[in-house]
């Protein structure tokens, strides 16, 4: 078993998910099931095999820096459930996870 | 016990382009919130990030500066975390490719230079800002939001937190010499976080550490630390033991407060970012990348020394600011005497800028005015004395034509001998007592009669002059 129900609390709580303590047993066994079914790759012998860290091959896909008007305010602001003076209100959260930038 | 402080800092650099790291979003400062942002800062579904190329050179550029080597493979990751100041709950970052590694910068305490290795500086986009109201809610500012950061993470090898304020300054500098960021503190386009610990000397083994954020001054980042360091001490000497944790500046108080401990502490479940293919640098834009990189201070002092005969001192003074430096250049290069563009820079203008609280470009002073000054002086066109009206005008209002502007305002300097000989002639006359003093050896008596003539003149006329030209007369009597 890779997956315990530890595992699983660690990963709701990392994801902010709230999960219902009957529900954990089956979580547990899915997640589970997942990851040998992932694991079956390791079955495969990859010497000799450069690693890969993304799905397609080509690259350096950019765009030059000039800047453009952003969405309309309005517009994107009709996924914010309240506001005040332009800013999007949430409620306090202080110093758990943090910004990170 | 007697503890070893051991510190490495992480500094985060906002990068100046036009839009933002991954979308076209305007990246500018001082906008309407949540006007420079747009559906792909926001993480709709659908929506593709495409990675901004100034950016990418940008990063390179400030990574050569601090002496890194540069990837030629890259790649951006997703750091997952769920905060308001980032709808996408992800930051795109770089994990285990930086853009640059293997770095160094060296610095000087007390006289004493040394080297600080830098790690690694990796690209990244910048979160939005949050303001905390006392009603219970947090409000929200994303222009800030997806703006292009580099984050530069030295080794640890600070041993003191005056040595960790000579990297930050350092670090500043040179940055600014490449001009890919504002680099200031105070707004934030600076912001630094230490990593600190404590060890018995002789151990080679990291003590534990605490990772102290919010340090967002000079002076924070040395008052944190300091404070810190007690904090450890107190408890190792107790014969406690550290939790490894994160603490935040707290500026009021001066100290640092608990965050959180490292059992809370999130994991970031890094992934590489499958919207974003990989980056394949060429050898051939990393040389024109470090091509481009501007004479950084070190060689500008050692040439102002060399080339222009400048005392050591002065030339790190000159190069303590990009600003100061390119305007000292130019000066220079409009035809002015260097020794002479250095003492007014680090002289009436440095001391202009410091008592109105501006930055040198926000005068009206340009090196063509200061040039065309000094070379006024120069050719006894004006007098130093008149020279510091001149410069009080230049400063404040500017003037296209200083030699124009001199000569319609009455300020060149009488150095006529057929203009000067009547009021030298008149003030002898005058003064019959200094001309006997003056006989007798009193030296005082030249000076007296000079300041007269000075003063007739309203302190236009050249002082040179009407001194050898009173002895002359003198001489006759």
């Amino acid at each position: 078993m890779a997956i315990n129900e530890e595992t699983v609390k660690q990963v709701a709580k990392l994801a902010k998910l709230e999960i219902k303590e009957e529900d954990i047993q089956t979580f547990t066994t899915e997640m589970d099931s997942i990851i040998d079914m992932v694991e079956q790759l390791e079955e495969l012998d990859t010497e000799g095999v450069e690693g890969t860290y993304h799905g397609i091959s080509h690259h350096n896909v950019w765009r030059e820096d000039k800047a453009e008007e952003g969405t309309d305010k309005e517009a994107l602001f009709k996924n914010v459930k309240t506001r005040k003076d332009g800013y999007i209100e949430v409620p306090a959260m202080f110093d758990n996870g943090g910004s990170e930038a | 016990m007697n503890l070893e402080t051991v510190i490495g800092l992480e500094v985060h650099v906002e990068l100046k382009t036009d839009s933002k790291m991954f979308s076209p979003s305007p990246a500018h400062f001082g906008a309407e919130p949540n006007t420079n942002t747009n559906v792909i800062d926001w993480g709709h579904p659908g929506v593709l990030p495409v990675v901004n190329k100034r950016a990418i050179e940008f990063g390179m550029k400030a990574a050569l500066a601090l002496n890194c080597k540069i990837a030629t493979h890259t790649k951006f990751d997703r750091k997952n975390y769920f905060y308001p100041d980032n709808p996408k709950a992800y930051q795109i970052s770089q994990f285990d490719q930086p853009i640059g590694y293997d770095g160094w910068i060296d610095i000087e305490v007390n006289g004493e230079a040394k080297r600080i290795r830098i790690e690694r500086v990796h690209l990244e986009e910048d979160a939005g800002k949050n303001m905390h109201g006392e009603d219970g809610a947090s409000y929200v500012d994303l222009n800030r939001q997806g703006t292009p950061l580099i984050e530069i993470v030295s080794e640890a090898d600070m041993r003191s937190p005056e040595e960790a304020h000579a990297y930050l300054e350092t670090i500043k500098q040179l940055i600014q010499f490449t001009k890919v960021s504002d680099v200031k503190m105070q707004e934030g386009s600076m912001r630094c976080d230490a990593n600190i610990s404590l060890r018995p000397f002789g151990q080679e083994e990291f003590g534990t550490k605490a990772e102290i954020k919010n340090l967002n001054s000079f002076s924070y980042v040395k008052k944190g630390l300091e404070y810190e360091i007690n904090r450890q001490e107190k408890v190792l000497n107790a014969g406690g033991e550290l939790q490894q944790e994160t603490r935040r500046y707290d500026e009021t108080t001066g100290g640092t407060l608990l965050m959180r401990t490292k059992e809370g502490s999130s994991d970031y479940r890094y992934f590489p970012e499958p919207d974003i293919p990989n980056l394949e640098i060429s050898e051939e834009w990393i040389s024109k990348v470090r091509a481009s990189l501007p004479e950084m201070p070190k060689e500008r002092q050692a040439r102002y020394v060399k080339e222009y005969g400048i005392p050591e001192y002065d030339a790190v003074v000159l190069t303590a600011t990009v600003e100061m430096s390119d305007f000292f250049q130019e000066t220079v290069e409009y035809g002015a005497d260097p020794k002479q563009a250095s003492n007014w820079l680090m002289g009436e203008v440095s001391a202009y800028v410091n008592s109105e609280q501006v930055e040198l470009s926000e005068t009206a002073l340009t090196p063509k005015s200061l040039a065309e000054m000094i070379n006024l002086i120069a050719d006894g066109t004006i007098s130093s004395k008149i020279a510091k009206k001149v410069f009080k005008e230049l400063v404040t209002k500017g003037s296209d034509d200083v030699k124009v502007f001199v000569e319609e305002k009455g300020l060149v300097q009488l150095s006529d001998p057929s203009k000067l000989l009547p009021l030298i002639t008149d003030t002898l006359d005058k003064n019959e007592q200094s001309i006997e003093d003056y006989k007798n050896g009193k030296d005082r008596a030249l000076g007296f009669l000079v300041g007269q003539v000075m003063k007739q003149t309203r302190g236009q006329a050249n002082p040179g002059i009407v001194n050898k030209l009173l002895k002359e007369e003198l001489d006759k009597r």
